[in-house]
């Protein structure tokens, strides 16, 4: 390393050898305009988007480490006294890049309704029950190999403004990190077979049919356990990098 | 090897649930010497705050290092040891947010040109099915802005936009607005 004469902190070649991450397919995620998804309407950009080169702060990102988690975060249904109402189930996975590669010591963090379709919020007027042994949030960091596994309930499906009758799918919300601030994700995981998931706008807004079908779980009878808790897969695809010469002749 | 990614779907109205934490906006402790704090408001199409907003940046350190292994540059040798680099807050029933931090610094390009110290920003929010990206660029910096590849690949008249505005003693300004007449300026990342 050496101190440029702006006082910059440059390698000794001058050369930056930064991972390079691919930018999404066309349709891979929602546009930021969906009409029928009502709130869009003034919260989207108009003015077209500048492209951004991924630099030093761009393949970069904060590595949120295990201080901030205790294995206590990860099951939802001991939080409290008592046990929650509702279907107790697994959601387990493997947060992976598109290269396939895993995604290690990466912070999870999820939020639910409870079996009622109701979330613990003060905004949230849905006159379903609250359930005093459920809170609805939950915290993992994936392991070495990327994986991660939450205890919960199944949560309920609720009803919002958006249309006549719009009800939205059972849902958990995943807000992700990755290693970089290019692979930062916020998605919703769904539950297969929902009669709603047609009907969901919010769903629907991902144009790539075969990108929205990685938002729905997958049941798991081989990690569902006898007498206690139904087990749903989710693995969860981040931004991967182009492999560089190196690791070319490396495989 | 497959490209398609998990999709992005909008954080909602009920991400205060689990994302806000009471250290979020902190990247330093307040009262670190040399803090700052950012404070700004999130604006929609309409001009009204967004009361259910939430705010994530990411940055250097004042020596331009990042705490990272993609980093090349190599582990950092000395000590801003409490600072996180990054900062959350979600917006208040005013649309307001602040972050309380301390100024990066300048960054190689890697050709041989530099960035301006600067703050990665995203925006997140119900009717909003991705985040929106855009910079903090600070108000001190004019040559250096004036150099810096990513402001200058901005149309000039929407520069402004991300530039902060002095406004007291160690605090800054930064308004983002969706739309409208003074629509910031969003990147595709």
């Amino acid at each position: 390393m050496t101190v440029s004469e702006q006082g910059l902190v440059v390698p000794q070649s001058g050369k930056l050898d930064l991972p390079e991450y691919m930018r999404p397919q066309p349709g891979n995620h929602p546009p930021l305009d969906f009409p029928d998804y009502k709130s869009t309407a003034l919260r989207h950009p108009k003015q077209p988007l500048v492209l951004l080169p991924h630099r030093l702060t761009e393949v970069t990102g904060p590595l949120l480490g295990e201080s901030l988690v205790t294995m206590a975060d990860a099951d939802l249904t001991t939080q409290h006294a008592g046990e929650p109402q509702g279907q107790r189930i697994i959601v387990f996975g493997r947060v992976l890049d598109s290269d396939g590669r895993p995604v290690p010591d990466t912070l999870i963090e999820i939020w639910q309704t409870n079996a009622a379709g109701r979330y613990r919020h003060k905004r949230e007027h849905h006159p379903a029950p609250l359930d005093p042994n459920f809170d609805g949030v939950g915290r993992a960091i994936t392991d070495s190999g990327g994986r991660y596994r939450f205890i919960t309930i199944q949560p309920g499906s609720y009803p919002w403004g958006n249309h006549y009758n719009a009800w939205r799918p059972a849902h958990i919300h995943f807000s992700l990190f990755g290693r970089a601030f290019t692979q930062r994700l916020v998605t919703q995981m769904y539950f297969p077979g929902d009669p709603l998931l047609p009907l969901d706008p919010i769903y629907n807004s991902v144009p790539d049919e075969k990108a929205r079908l990685r938002m729905i779980a997958e049941f798991s009878i081989e990690e569902t356990q006898p007498e206690w808790a139904l087990a749903y897969k989710f693995d969860i695809v981040l931004r991967g990098r182009k492999a560089t010469v190196f690791e070319g002749t490396d495989r | 090897m497959s490209e398609l990614l998990t999709p992005s779907q909008t954080v909602g109205p009920y991400f205060a649930m689990r994302l806000p934490w009471p250290e979020g906006p902190f990247v330093v402790p307040e009262g670190t010497p040399g803090a700052i704090t950012i404070v700004g408001r999130l604006y929609d199409g309409a001009g009204d705050v967004i009361p259910d907003g939430l705010i994530e940046t990411w940055q250097a350190d004042p020596n331009g290092r990042f705490a990272h292994p993609d980093d090349p540059r190599g582990p950092v040798p000395v000590g801003y040891h409490a600072f996180r680099g990054f900062g959350r807050c979600e917006t208040a029933i005013d649309g307001s947010f602040r972050i309380v931090t301390l100024k990066p610094g300048a960054l190689p390009f890697g050709d041989g040109r530099t960035e301006a110290p600067h703050i990665d920003v995203s925006v997140f929010s119900r009717g909003m099915l991705d985040r929106s990206v855009t910079r903090i660029y600070f108000p001190d910096e004019a040559a250096a802005n004036e150099a810096d590849p990513v402001l200058q690949s901005v149309p000039a008249d929407r520069r402004a936009t991300l530039i902060a505005v002095p406004a007291g003693d160690g605090v800054l300004r930064f308004d983002i607005h969706m739309q409208g007449d003074r629509e910031t300026v969003f990147f595709d990342l």
